[in-house]
């Protein structure tokens, strides 16, 4: 086994410098839920911190509790137990600098493309013409540039993502929350959004935290995979990925991202075949 | 096929089943007082236009249809909005309002023009009354249609309650809102008619009664046949309408008027 490839947390390097306090940092937070017969445990004892700058997936099986972490990450939930901060302010409800996409694009019909993208600027109400010209320079970014005032009924399912994720972006969020944005997209588009994921996060450098339950998704874009095993959700390990960027799909079929996916694995095997 | 060419085979059946009922009266030697020939109800219609007769009452039905429209689709959205944001108001209002609706509207009419008297005001009550429940059920259920996703989606960017309100309730609940217009309209104008029949001077319901009574049902029929075409004009208003607001709605022929089945009567 490589060991340029991967190498445990606890002795990995950073991937770049990481700044004094970490973007996200995560205390011994837990989620439970009452039910009718009793408290479900979501998750329990989650601990570690995001670097400024840092890509860091989520990984796990459906009923890991990985969706819950986000929620709980945006603001949208409410954790039961320990904390998670935000460069140092605890996350007690939704914040105006982070951007969220999830697994669906969640489009407004009656806004055009463009539209769509300015939604957070409306919410937020900041500066008309200066996120107007932000938008175009995104939609360009991704690709998107002349369908600015086209509806999203008439965008592929890939077009309709790529508007979410610049919608995500538009108001300059300090983070990026992402909860399986692909995992409704064929197995080839998908591929392409991973490029183009990779390609937007080097060029703006966003934190992000993306969720999804594909191994090697989460080895491809990731600089640190957070395996998760679920009932309760735990951390099983997290994975440092030290693959050179920009990486192309030909990096799949290397030793190093290969021996990444098997060490990832491993954790559902050993739990009854969990593979994803 | 051609729209020009379908709109052809639509006139070629109307003219053919004139035709038809015209052929069947004069063969039959049906009485005039028991169904009129076609020909009988376009002159008495004919001679109620010249006369100016029909304008005027037209155009009194029509101003009750349209006043009694407006005000029981504002009351209706208002009221649905509130029971739709608030589950206290829809806790102690909407046993009232289903009670309410469950009961036959037309029957309420002889009593409102008892309150309200033999002119415009009774029949403006009337017919709001009858628009009024086909449009809140259906802003209710319009306005609790909101996506969860959606929802999050408005939190997550830290919005406000009226912004989730106008930027993504509102919007959404378009699509049932236009369906119980549509049929909110017509009942407006049944309301208003029926209001006449029971009590009024002027207006198309009164002419057919009096015509009816006078044993003129070629009159009475011409009468039915104008408001039939003002039913359909006032429908085509609110379609037109629809088609514009709702350019983005592509399921608004399923999920909509499914609702508005469900609120109609």
């Amino acid at each position: 086994m490589s060991r340029a490839g991967l190498a445990p947390a606890g002795e990995a390097r950073e991937p770049r410098p990481a700044s004094v306090q970490p973007m996200i940092a995560v205390r011994r937070l837990a989620k439970s839920y009452a039910t009718k017969r009793g408290g479900v445990v979501a998750l329990e004892d989650i601990d570690f911190a995001v670097a400024e700058g840092e890509f860091l997936a989520i990984l796990g099986p459906s009923g890991c509790g990985k969706s819950t972490l986000l929620k709980i990450l945006a603001g949208l939930l409410p954790a039961t137990g320990g904390e998670a901060s935000l460069r140092g302010t605890p996350i007690a409800g939704p914040r105006r600098d982070i951007g969220v996409v999830f697994q669906s694009p969640v489009l407004f019909p009656w806004r055009s493309v463009l539209h769509n993208v300015l939604l957070p600027a409306d919410v937020q109400r900041l500066g008309r013409a200066e996120h107007e010209r932000i938008a175009f320079e995104l939609l360009s970014l991704v690709g998107l540039a002349g369908f600015e005032h086209r509806y999203p009924w008439e965008l592929s399912g890939g077009m309709q993502q790529r508007v979410a994720i610049v919608r995500a972006l538009v108001h300059d969020p300090a983070m990026l929350l992402m909860d399986e944005p692909f995992g409704a997209l064929d197995a080839m588009t998908r591929e392409q959004m991973n490029l183009e994921l990779q390609r937007i996060w080097l060029e703006r450098r966003k934190t992000v935290v993306f969720i999804t339950h594909s191994i090697p998704e989460a080895v491809f874009l990731a600089d640190r995979v957070l395996v998760m095993t679920p009932r309760p959700g735990r951390i099983a390990e997290i994975v440092a990925v030290d693959l050179p960027r920009p990486r192309s799909l030909d990096v799949m079929s290397t030793p190093d991202f290969g021996a990444a996916v098997k060490r990832i694995r491993a954790h559902f095997n050993a739990r009854g075949g969990l593979v994803a | 096929m051609s729209g020009a060419r379908n709109a052809m085979l639509r006139l070629c059946l109307i003219a053919l089943s004139l035709a038809l009922w015209e052929a069947a009266v004069r063969l039959l030697a049906v009485p005039v007082y028991v169904l009129p020939p076609p020909s009988g109800i376009f002159t008495a219609l004919y001679r109620g236009i010249v006369s100016t007769v029909y304008v005027q009452n037209l155009w009194v039905t029509l101003y009750e249809t349209i006043l009694g429209f407006i005000a029981g689709a504002s009351l209706a959205f208002l009221l649905g909005t509130v029971v739709a944001l608030s589950r206290r108001t829809e806790y102690f209002l909407y046993p009232y309002i289903i009670m309410f609706q469950s009961l036959p509207k037309v029957a309420l009419a002889p009593l409102i023009v008892v309150w309200f008297g033999l002119g415009l005001t009774s029949k403006v009550v009337n017919a709001a009354l009858i628009a009024f429940f086909p449009l809140m059920v259906n802003t209710i259920v319009g306005l609790r249609s909101a996506e969860e996703d959606r929802v999050n989606l408005m939190r997550s960017l830290d919005a406000r309650e009226w912004q989730i309100f106008w930027m993504l309730r509102l919007p959404g609940a378009l699509p049932f809102i236009m369906a119980g217009l549509e049929v909110a309209m017509i009942f407006a104008l049944i309301g208003a008619i029926v209001a006449e029949f029971v009590g009024s001077q002027a207006g198309l319901g009164m002419l057919v009664q009096t015509l009816n009574f006078n044993g003129d049902v070629a009159g009475a029929f011409s009468i039915l046949l104008m408001l039939s075409v003002l039913g359909l004009l006032l429908n085509q208003i609110i379609v037109v309408v629809r088609r514009r607001v709702l350019f983005w709605d592509a399921s608004e022929k399923t999920a909509a008027n499914d609702a508005s089945k469900g609120a109609a009567l």
